[in-house]
């Protein structure tokens, strides 16, 4: 019966693979794989559920016990991640039926998401450190694909960037598992993290989680964000959605089960260090996001700053704090594709990224406009929207754990992001309208539906707080009971 | 003999820091290369260089050594050898499109 935990994984690399012999029927490839995205969001929700009622799940491949064989485990922290992660891959893959261009479609544009949704569900999902590296690697290649997809100019610059800064970061994680491997001689998370508990944390484990620190920071853009701003300004908005809702995330939840599962035995040196790189995160995301007149860098910036902002979650690491951090993880993905979805849009309309050269947007575009609006309440926090109940119980946590440092940078923080994407709001949807009425271009119904849907789930998220509490309780549990992870995997 | 192949691995990333640091694109994509030989190195050390015999059940040899390292460097070798003929690409059409392989030529993102 368990075996449902490996469909996230397995249908969107089936119908990847089965979409390779239709390069040229666009219409067999849209709907496969929108079909594939839909049923993984079913079964993750049904798990969710199952989850509720008999506790962690797992699925041990091959039959083979663990510790000895890989193993897929399903919590609520992971579910949850899966269930967000095929909503913004579904309503991201419908802005790309009208906006990517036959081109793209052609060129195998459908099995390289559905690929990255399956790597991207992997990491989620698997409980073994080594199949976690090769997870990653299958969402980084797809993106790989992705980001160079249509092989313009910019794109090719950046993407070299990318690629690099990739390669080097993988390669760090392969070091880590060979000194954890080295130092324990096991891979499966469980297991490490039960020798881990029995023989304490010594310095060299200490050392070797920093490592893993340093590998995930450069993934998730925490204080090593220097790629991050060009790579996702280049690719097609459908991409660069998917990019800013889903690839940091990954990062941020490894760094969450490393520092929950594994390495917490010694929060005065982890905790601290993971605490110091968020509050520059927040400082440098946040002068960034002021500092710049593009649109696609300012939301890029505003990725990094929610990075921080999660991490200062993490960092605390109070009972409040993880369970902030999950709601406002789950907030985020949601909120930052449809920003980039939006801002996309604009670019797309306008003709040009730079927020100085487009005004008056909102006496065409009266949807667009109040979208957006809604959307930058949502990420400053406005209380009945999403990212209200994250910051509120971050900041409870930071509070009880008298992080009060991070406490004010990260509500300072919330006062840049408004700021920044007020910037954008006045710039170009007030004032007087640059373009005449003969040469307004008009909004697709195309565009505009997938902005909807997403801002319908944060608002839906807010007001549906309740609902969500009980799943987002139960993932804080196991965060912060490591013991019933272990158990559930190890079965004693 | 750990202690060799350690020093051998700390030559080989600084060898390929030293190039990964430069501006031309092709001597990134040969750090990587190099990089990716001491990650490979590493593992295979890491899991112990005691003699045994081969890991297979045929053998007549009572001590095997480590399997596990590896499957994991064979999984890695598979996975960096499609990163670099990818990484080599890019740069053959970043060259095709921009006629410059030196990156310090190649900042910025917009298209003039």
């Amino acid at each position: 019966m368990n075996n449902i935990l490996v469909m996230p994984v397995v249908i969107p690399v089936l119908i990847g693979v089965i979409l390779i012999f239709f390069r040229s029927q666009i219409q067999i490839q849209r709907w496969l794989s929108l079909a594939a995205i839909l049923s993984v969001t079913g079964i993750s929700l049904y798990m969710l559920n199952m989850i509720q009622n008999v506790g962690v799940i797992r699925l041990d491949f091959g039959n083979w016990q663990p510790p000895f064989g890989i193993l897929f485990v399903g919590d609520s922290f992971s579910l949850l991640l899966v269930l967000t992660t095929s909503i913004v891959a579904a309503v991201c893959l419908v802005y790309a039926f009208y906006s990517i261009g036959q081109q793209r479609e052609q060129m195998f544009f459908y099995p390289f998401v559905l690929l990255m949704v399956a790597g991207v569900n992997g990491s989620f999902l698997t409980g073994d450190l080594f199949n976690l590296y090769v997870c990653f690697e299958v969402m980084l290649l797809a993106s790989y694909a992705l980001i160079t997809l249509g092989g313009t100019k910019p794109q090719l610059k950046e993407s070299i960037k990318y690629v690099a800064i990739n390669v080097l970061s993988s390669w760090f994680f392969l070091v880590a598992i060979a000194y954890l491997y080295g130092t324990l001689g096991t891979l499966n998370l469980a297991h490490l993290a039960e020798l881990i508990a029995e023989a304490g944390q010594t310095p060299l484990l200490t050392v070797i989680s920093i490592l893993f620190l340093l590998v995930f920071g450069l993934k998730a853009g925490l204080l090593l964000y220097f790629w991050l701003p060009g790579s996702y300004s280049v690719p097609p908005t459908a991409v660069a959605a998917l990019f800013g809702g889903l690839l940091t995330k990954v990062g941020i939840y490894a760094m969450f089960r490393m520092f929950t599962l594994l390495f917490y035995h010694d929060p005065s040196i982890t905790h601290t260090i993971i605490g110091i790189m968020a509050g520059i995160t927040l400082i440098g995301g946040s002068l960034g996001a002021i500092a710049y007149k593009d649109i696609r860098q300012i939301i890029s910036f505003n990725v990094v700053i929610a990075v921080g902002f999660i991490l200062v979650g993490l960092a605390v690491a109070t009972p409040a704090a993880i369970e902030g951090s999950i709601y406002y993880l789950i907030h985020d993905m949601i909120v930052k594709a449809a920003l980039f979805l939006i801002a996309g849009s604009m670019v797309a309309l306008t003709g040009t990224p730079m927020i100085d050269r487009m005004s008056g947007l909102i006496r065409h575009y009266p949807v667009l406009g109040w979208l957006f609006f809604i959307i930058m309440l949502a990420l400053a926090g406005i209380p009945p929207l999403s990212g209200f109940m994250g910051k509120i119980l971050i900041g409870q946590g930071a509070v009880e754990g008298g992080a009060y440092i991070l406490l004010a940078l990260s509500l300072i923080s919330s006062i840049f992001v408004l700021y920044s994407l007020l910037r954008i709001f006045l710039n170009c949807f007030w004032g007087e309208t640059t373009t005449s009425e003969d040469d307004v271009m008009p909004l697709s119904k195309g565009w505009i539906i997938p902005c909807i849907l997403l801002t319908a789930a944060s608002i839906g998220l807010g007001f549906g707080a309740e609902y969500v509490a009980p799943y987002v309780a139960d993932a804080a549990r196991t965060l912060t009971n490591p013991y019933i992870y272990i158990d559930a995997v190890l079965g004693k | 003999m750990e202690t060799l192949i350690i020093i051998l691995t700390g030559v080989l990333v600084s060898v390929a820091t030293y190039l990964f640091l430069s501006r031309n694109v092709i001597r990134i994509i040969l750090g990587t290369a190099v990089l990716t030989h001491a990650a490979h190195l590493l593992i295979m050390t890491m899991g112990g260089l005691k003699t045994g015999g081969v890991p297979v059940l045929g053998e007549d040899s009572t001590t095997f050594t480590d399997a596990l390292p590896q499957a994991l460097i064979l999984t890695s070798i598979v996975i960096s050898f499609a990163v670099t003929a990818f990484l080599l690409v890019l740069a053959y059409r970043l060259y095709q499109e921009s006629r410059s392989d030196n990156l310090s030529e190649l900042r910025g993102i917009v298209d003039e």
